[in-house]
């Protein structure tokens, strides 16, 4: 049985202009020390999933439907009447609890603990005015309520494992480095031992050299914990490198899935097709980069049928007037399009 | 590209027209969702119409020799048995003070001089404010030093104390008065706000954008630096009406401008005659209430307004 | 106004093809160090570099972030004042143009910035934008402007101008905006423009179009590029020959694929297997580095790579930094050791 699921799960965000349908009907599955790789521009929502997942949602955003169900029913130590009640109700199916119906006193203890979410830029979420050791001590205590020798104890093996010098766990953010400080976000989001993480852009700002290594530290671990990690990325080339399978996101739809190396030999949605030619590569031949035309949707009022039709080199009549469903290309390859790329 | 050159466009000059046109209609859109704003405003027009009622009221039913806020004195009342400061009637809306003038039309006559004066001394700030920010922000160094040690002063500087020594020395009218509360002011904590605006605006790369251009400082300051601190200039503007009110009020209260008639004049008025103390206050009501409340709701409707474009101005504030 | 404004390039046109030259350029920043006293430490930001571009080339500046390539593009426009080298556009000093004479000189070196967010002022429309170099050089008539801003929007795919000209940038995409930039940038027929990361904050399917868009226009009106980017895949894509900076020294220069399938110096090899690949079959072998970039703050007189380098030695450490050499083809290395 998978880790996650997530079905049909579509959110909006209530504006004045109107409802941005952010995602829509995206479903998804993750198996435990798998590694997913979610891919798209920004706007097509594949941050606004992440916050869906663990529910940290603005007050605008309105969850509209769908499931997510997550291994975690353990976890949320539950007295046996309330655990039954909470079954019939639909909320927990055998050791899955579906976190969209969980009352927000059990989320808490499936954030950090279930699943925990290192955030965009967030070598900068790490506050100034404290020591590093102290705010993972303090993140480990409100989730577990570990002793201060004992939490502190924790830090230390969890900078060994980041790779970072537990000699200097007592210093402030500032005297780390840009990396440091995202190695320690890192080592903040594992403090409690999920079995998820969800790196949303965890190297966007860092230069290269860093970004490598940071990149093959978490992959490392990954395989040591046997943990699961959901990767968010605009970078294609970050995402083939790490992911044991790929998603590819456009307007709020989960347009293809499947594990990466067939995403990336044989992609069969056009924007898939288009996204992996635009992308330069410093290996292989030069080749001529292709154009996708047009820009991304407005998702106030997102294009009827397949939302990729306007920009699509392939659109047919069919595509302009009705839904494409994820459709089976090959094992665990799901696509969404009437005129998929054949190749 | 010939075929492109024979096209015609829209002219310059009408098109940002039609800009500056919805963008007012967009900034109202904005203004009118802010309460507090649009109670200002109603404030504000209910003055602004009170004031327009003056002219027109002595030019149709008001006799002059009766209803002059200043040298008018109405006989009938006393030959119909009563006396002055006669309380409200159909005759007096707002009764008579102790001289026998109406003290509707006074308050009427006054609304226009606080107006200009809160208008006036606050635009002179703002003008002053806003280049000087502009100035010291963009330049640094000796010119910004130089500003900000006045602004030190100046923040500092005892106004009310000042303007008693300053009255005694020379005739302070509405218009001096309008120009050294600007001044003062404009000199003041208004440059220490706006130059840390400015300062960030300096750094943009537009402004590096614009120097790679071959754009002058002066070109720079004019087009890029000032039309960004314009907001937030603006919304200062307001803040500053209450302030020049509120000085001239407590200038007037003590009879130190040379004004025929003003809010505070009135209060003085009721104070002088010995109306402010003991049951006197609660009888003779008129007297210094309409004239308080004008001062403080005036003052209040500026703040407000202001508060209603700080939303605009800032757009963190403003509810999604 | 057209006629005027390529009167002035023609004597230009004629002159040599190689367009920039720089030699020895240096741009220290002082330290704080405290109110009264004078700041003895200095950031080296560029440290003694030299290059050449050619007329209708593109010089990759490629570095880390920090590594002083910013710095570089900022002298050669002149927003920044060099401490010490030379810098020559067609063979004229530009390095000492007094302040007065700047404005001649920006009709023919322009700059696009990375940020399309920041970099057009939110109160002016896209007209007043793009018409800005014209205006400030008194170039036409504000109806002449107009039709010549007209035409190099729809140059730079706006089209038709006359939906773009009179909207503000926050009603326009990134894509739109970086644009509207190079517009701005091109539109006074420029012979030299520095690009600062132009595609680093754009969406892939955003950013191939902007790329092609630069290249198209390079050969429209013969200019040449120094194209800053931390890319080496787009680096790859946009430039003729490439030069890697490490704390502010150019360490490895020379043609493009020739850096980038053969680097010479240590550092261009580890900052090459460092950079992912979007093929999941092909597995990378990165050269791992000692510790992180050092403070460029008054480095020590060896070679600025020394504390990380893989094949350092004590020759590396006793001398200065060493100068860049050619290995052939003018592939130029930086290196004691290769």
């Amino acid at each position: 049985m998978n880790l996650l699921e997530v079905r049909d799960l579509t959110m909006h965000y209530r504006t004045k202009k109107g409802d941005v349908s952010a995602v829509d009907r995206v479903s998804l599955t993750l198996k435990q020390g798998e590694a997913l790789g979610l891919v798209g521009e920004s706007g097509c929502g594949k941050s606004s999933l992440a916050i869906t997942l663990l529910r940290l949602l603005p007050e605008n955003a309105q969850i509209r439907g769908g499931h997510v169900f997550y291994r975690c029913k353990d976890l949320l130590k539950l007295p046996e009447e309330e655990a039954r009640w909470y079954e019939r109700a639909g909320v927990i199916k055998e050791d899955h609890v579906d976190l969209l119906k969980l009352p927000e006193r059990h989320m808490r203890k499936v954030r950090w603990k279930g699943i925990s979410m290192v955030f965009q830029a967030a070598m900068n979420s790490l506050n100034p005015v404290y020591r590093v050791s102290e705010q993972i001590v303090e993140a480990m205590q409100t989730h577990n309520g570990v002793g201060t020798p004992e939490a502190r104890k924790r830090v230390a093996e969890l900078f060994e494992l980041v790779g970072l010098n537990p000699n200097r766990m007592d210093q402030y953010p500032h005297e780390y480095s840009g990396g440091m400080r995202q190695r320690a976000v890192i080592a903040m989001a594992l403090a409690c031992d999920p079995s998820l993480i969800i790196a949303d852009e965890p190297t966007t700002a860092l230069d290269v050299i860093v970004q490598d290594r940071i990149l093959n530290k978490l992959d490392e671990i990954r395989h040591q914990l046997n943990m699961s990690v959901i990767y968010i990325s605009h970078d294609i080339a970050v995402i083939a490198e790490v992911s044991d399978k790929v998603g590819i996101m456009y307007a709020g739809k989960l347009v293809e899935m499947g594990p990466t190396e067939v995403i990336f030999k044989r992609p069969r949605h056009p924007y898939t097709a288009a996204l992996m030619s635009a992308f330069p590569s410093i290996r292989g031949e030069k080749h001529e980069l292709t154009i996708v035309p047009g820009e991304p949707p407005n998702l106030l009022q997102p294009p009827s049928g397949c939302r990729f039709h306007p920009r699509c080199p392939h659109a047919t009549a069919i595509c302009q007037e009705q839904v494409p469903q994820l459709q089976p290309f090959g094992e665990e390859h799901y696509a969404a399009c009437w005129n998929p790329v054949q190749r | 590209m010939a075929a492109i050159a024979q096209r015609h466009y829209e002219a310059p000059w009408r098109a940002k027209l039609r800009l500056f046109l919805r963008g007012l209609s967009i900034n109202w859109e904005l203004f009118k969702e802010s309460r507090v704003g649009l109670i200002g405003l109603a404030i504000i027009v209910f003055y602004g119409l009170l004031s327009l009622s003056y002219p027109i009221l002595m030019a149709t039913i008001w006799d002059h020799e009766i209803y002059n806020p200043v040298s008018g004195y109405d006989p009938v009342v006393v030959q119909q048995g009563g006396q002055h400061p006669a309380p409200p009637s159909a005759r007096h809306w707002l009764g008579t003070d102790q001289h026998g003038r109406d003290v509707f039309s006074q308050l009427a006559y006054s609304a226009r001089s606080e107006f200009f004066l809160g208008v006036m001394a606050a635009l002179i700030t703002v003008i002053i404010g806003t280049l000087i920010a502009a100035a010291s922000a963009y330049y640094g160094g000796f010119v910004d030093t130089f500003f900000m040690r006045v602004a030190d002063v100046a923040v500092l500087f005892p106004v009310i104390a000042f303007l008693i020594v300053l009255s005694a020395m020379f005739d302070l009218t509405l218009y001096s008065l309008a120009v050294v509360l600007g001044l003062i002011y404009g000199f003041g904590s208004i440059t220490i706000v706006l130059k840390s605006q400015a300062l960030t605006i300096k750094v943009k790369p537009y402004i590096e954008a614009a120097k790679v251009s071959g754009g002058s400082s002066f070109h720079i300051i004019f087009t890029h630096i000032i039309p960004n601190l314009l907001p937030l200039s603006f919304l200062y503007m307001m803040f500053n009406v209450t302030n020049a009110i509120f000085t001239e009020a407590v200038l007037s209260f003590f009879g130190l401008i040379n004004i025929q008639m003003s809010w505070g004049m009135m209060v003085e008025l009721a104070n002088i005659g010995g109306y402010l103390t003991g049951e006197a206050v609660t009888r003779y009501w008129w007297l210094f209430f309409p004239a308080a409340t004008s001062i403080t709701a005036l003052c209040a409707a500026f703040y407000f307004v202001g508060r209603g474009m700080d939303e605009i101005v800032n757009p963190r504030l403003r509810k999604i | 106004m057209r006629v005027k404004s390529q009167g002035d390039l023609m004597t230009t046109r004629v002159a040599a093809e190689q367009l920039i030259r720089v030699q020895n350029l240096r741009k220290l920043f002082p330290v704080e160090k405290g109110l009264f006293r004078r700041s003895r430490s200095f950031i080296h930001a560029v440290d003694d570099v030299s290059f050449e571009i050619q007329a209708d080339d593109t010089l990759g500046l490629v570095g880390e972030s920090g590594c002083g390539k910013t710095t570089t593009g900022k002298l050669l426009v002149r927003l920044l004042v060099p401490t010490s080298g030379r810098m020559y556009l067609n063979g004229r000093d530009i390095a000492t143009i007094p302040a007065l004479g700047l404005k001649q000189f920006h009709r023919q070196v322009q700059m696009i910035f990375q940020d399309p967010y920041e970099s057009l002022n939110p109160r002016l429309t896209i007209f007043d934008i793009v018409a800005e170099p014209l205006k400030v050089q008194r170039i036409g008539t504000v109806m002449e402007r107009e039709v010549r801003v007209a035409e190099m929007l729809e140059m730079v795919g706006l089209a038709p101008a006359e939906s773009f000209l009179f909207r503000y940038p926050h009603e326009l995409s990134g894509g739109q905006r970086q644009r509207v930039a190079i517009a701005r940038a091109m539109i006074i027929n420029p012979r030299f423009i520095v690009a600062d990361e132009p595609t680093s904050m754009l969406d892939v399917s955003i950013r191939t179009g902007v790329m092609k868009l630069m290249k198209d226009l390079q050969k429209e009106f013969s200019i040449s590029y120094l194209y800053i980017t931390h890319d080496l895949a787009v680096a790859r894509y946009m430039c003729d020959r490439i030069a890697v900076m490490y704390l502010g020294k150019i360490v490895e220069m020379g043609p493009t694929e020739d850096v980038i399938q053969s680097p010479l110096h240590p550092y261009t090899q580890a900052l090459i297997s460092a950079v992912p690949i979007p093929d999941p079959t092909l597995k990378r072998q990165p050269i791992q580095l000692k510790g992180d970039v050092p403070s460029p703050i008054d480095p020590k007189p060896r070679c600025r790579f020394y504390d990380r380098c893989p094949i350092a030695t004590e020759h590396c450490n006793t001398h200065d930094h060493p100068p860049l050499e050619d290995k052939g083809g003018g592939h130029y290395v930086a290196c004691y050791e290769v």
